[in-house]
């Protein structure tokens, strides 16, 4: 008897298209979206198609999409990385920066060229000193659960109720200040931007936050040791005296109980 | 104001059943003993807290993953303790997966942001099992702690046996009995400059906060808010770890807990308000509105 064909069963109708762009990055940024394990899986199951990805997809041209995730920064010496990054722009309804290099520059802000086989490739900027970018996520690696937490709020506020539209505003809404911050970060943007700001109330954050343990709690201020740092901009990101939305962060239990259940 | 005490289930006036933690807890023992009880259920594997550090009466943030290495951490010190600076290497060296954490209304908020927003804390958000916040009108230096005993009150910091602030009064303790109090605008000028934009007095934000204001000497006052806070506080009930009193059915209660929060929110609203006009057309940033 012929078994009974089953039909996949998908429920896909309204979902957000979303692609991984690849600049001068390390791929750890997309290790980092992968690292959401089954998460990523439901994600994709229920709430995206990832439209694009080289390292994942045989999709060799930028298609349009709803959300670009945009790792590394741009090389101004490559072409076809200028090229790509404007077409980027052009192609995503909204643009994310994800991690240290495409926010910031991060590493690649110490290249200088002469190496071999582009002694040329010399200077290298974050994407945000090219093309208009909406939402950043900092950090090197960048989170999974921020990743995922965007990505959540991202679906939510392209394909939710006027509520979750609301929410998903409201909690994008510092990511996307910092993204109008600008293009620099630093150990330093604790000096100058909380420390010497009169808002520094010695909690540790920065301590936790930096990838390099190049800030350490001296007398319960940070110290930065500025030859560690690689730029990436976790520590200002992570401060609770950067921003802090008591609109948003008040709702903590709700809002990680409702992602939480998006996902399971 | 209303929202001055933040969203709580219950509140109650407790203290520690266990003789043994009262002996040098600060107030009822509460932050000891509900880490004791949830370390000892396994509810959580470790608590970072304020322990010993190099110098007298100077704390230094540490993982305890015993019970006698939390009595280590009792009592007020009245100076900074970056418990958040631990918040995830606990959860990689030490190999945390529930982890305990005790500290001022605004490190419960670096906590929770941390947890929304985890910037460079991988693995960190699902990882939080108990936040334990407590109550804090402003914090000290550490210089200035030592010169407010040292100088004003004219004490050796190694022969303090407890400081606290109440009544009105910044009282220090001496080991041989002695005590000597400051009036509070003594210690104002030596107040750490970033305490003055916190609005935030009973730390809203724990999963259980608490704080002596309210209730009488030995005893604390408890908010019990989330649903992991009541959840962990309701089987420390059960399991006897605490005594309480409505909080309606001590003096002086709650009605004193709102004034000090109301006081303590308005003054620094103002401070933050006061920034934006703080130049020649020229602004100090509100962290509140904007990290530009």
């Amino acid at each position: 008897m012929a078994e009974k064909t089953k039909k996949e069963d998908k429920p896909v109708a309204d979902k957000i298209t979303v692609g991984h762009v690849h600049m001068s990055g390390c791929t750890g940024c997309l290790v980092s979206l992968a690292d959401n394990y089954g998460g990523l899986l439901t994600i994709l199951d229920r709430y995206a198609d990832l439209v694009y990805g080289l390292t994942l997809a045989d999709v060799r041209h930028i298609p349009k999409m709803d959300v670009a995730l945009v790792e590394g920064s741009v090389c101004i010496q490559d072409k076809l990385a200028v090229e790509e990054i404007k077409q980027t722009r052009e192609k995503a309804a909204v643009v994310v920066a994800v991690g240290g290099c495409a926010c910031y520059g991060n590493i690649t802000r110490f290249g200088r060229g002469g190496q071999p086989n582009q002694p040329q490739h010399e200077s290298y900027l974050p994407i945000g000193d090219l093309i208009k970018v909406d939402v950043y996520i900092p950090g090197c690696a960048p989170t999974p659960q921020l990743i995922r937490n965007v990505c959540v709020m991202a679906y939510l506020l392209l394909k939710g109720t006027k509520e979750q539209k609301d929410l998903a505003t409201a909690f994008l809404t510092p990511l996307m200040q910092l993204a109008d911050r600008g293009t620099t970060a630093c150990g330093c943007d604790l000096i100058y931007d909380v420390i010497n700001q009169g808002l520094c109330m010695g909690c540790g954050s920065c301590t936790a936050s930096c990838p390099v343990r190049a800030i350490t709690m001296e007398y319960g201020k940070p110290n930065v040791n500025r030859e560690m740092c690689i730029k990436c901009g976790a520590c200002y990101a992570q401060c609770p005296r950067s921003f802090f939305n008591v609109d948003v962060v008040n709702q903590y239990e709700g809002i990680m109980e409702a992602i939480d259940g998006a996902l399971k | 104001m209303g929202t001055e005490l933040g969203v709580y289930k219950t509140c109650v006036s407790a203290r520690s059943t266990s003789k043994e933690i009262l002996k040098k807890a600060q107030d009822g023992g509460i932050v000891t003993q509900l880490f004791a009880y949830a370390l000892d259920e396994g509810i959580i594997d470790g608590a970072i807290v304020a322990g010993p550090g190099p110098e007298p009466w100077r704390p230094m943030p540490m993982v305890a993953l015993t019970s006698e290495e939390l009595m280590a951490s009792r009592g007020t010190r009245y100076n900074l303790s970056p418990n958040v600076a631990l918040i995830k290497e606990v959860t990689r060296s030490y190999g945390l997966d529930k982890v305990g954490i005790v500290g001022t209304p605004c490190q419960m908020q670096a906590v929770r942001k941390g947890q929304l927003y985890p910037a460079g804390l991988r693995d960190v958000p699902d990882k939080i099992a108990l936040a334990i916040g407590i109550f804090c009108m402003e914090n000290f230096p550490y210089q200035s702690i030592k010169q407010l005993v040292e100088d004003h009150a004219g004490m050796a910091l190694p022969a303090v046996k407890k400081m606290e602030i109440g009544k009105g009064k910044f009282w220090v303790y001496g080991e041989r009995g002695q005590v000597v109090t400051l009036p509070l605008k003594v210690t104002h000028k030596y107040e750490q400059p970033g305490c003055h934009v916190c609005l935030d007095y009973v730390a809203n934000l724990a999963d259980v906060s608490t704080g002596s204001v309210g209730s009488p000497d030995g005893w604390s006052t408890v908010f019990v808010r989330s649903k992991k806070g009541d959840d962990i506080w309701s089987k420390a009930m059960a399991a006897g770890c605490f005594e309480t009193k409505p909080i309606e059915q001590v003096k002086p209660g709650l009605e004193l807990v709102s004034k000090l929060a109301n006081e303590k929110i308005s003054k620094n609203q103002k401070t933050v308000e006061s920034r934006a006009t703080f130049g020649v057309n020229k602004a100090l940033r509100n962290p509140y509105v904007s990290p530009k």
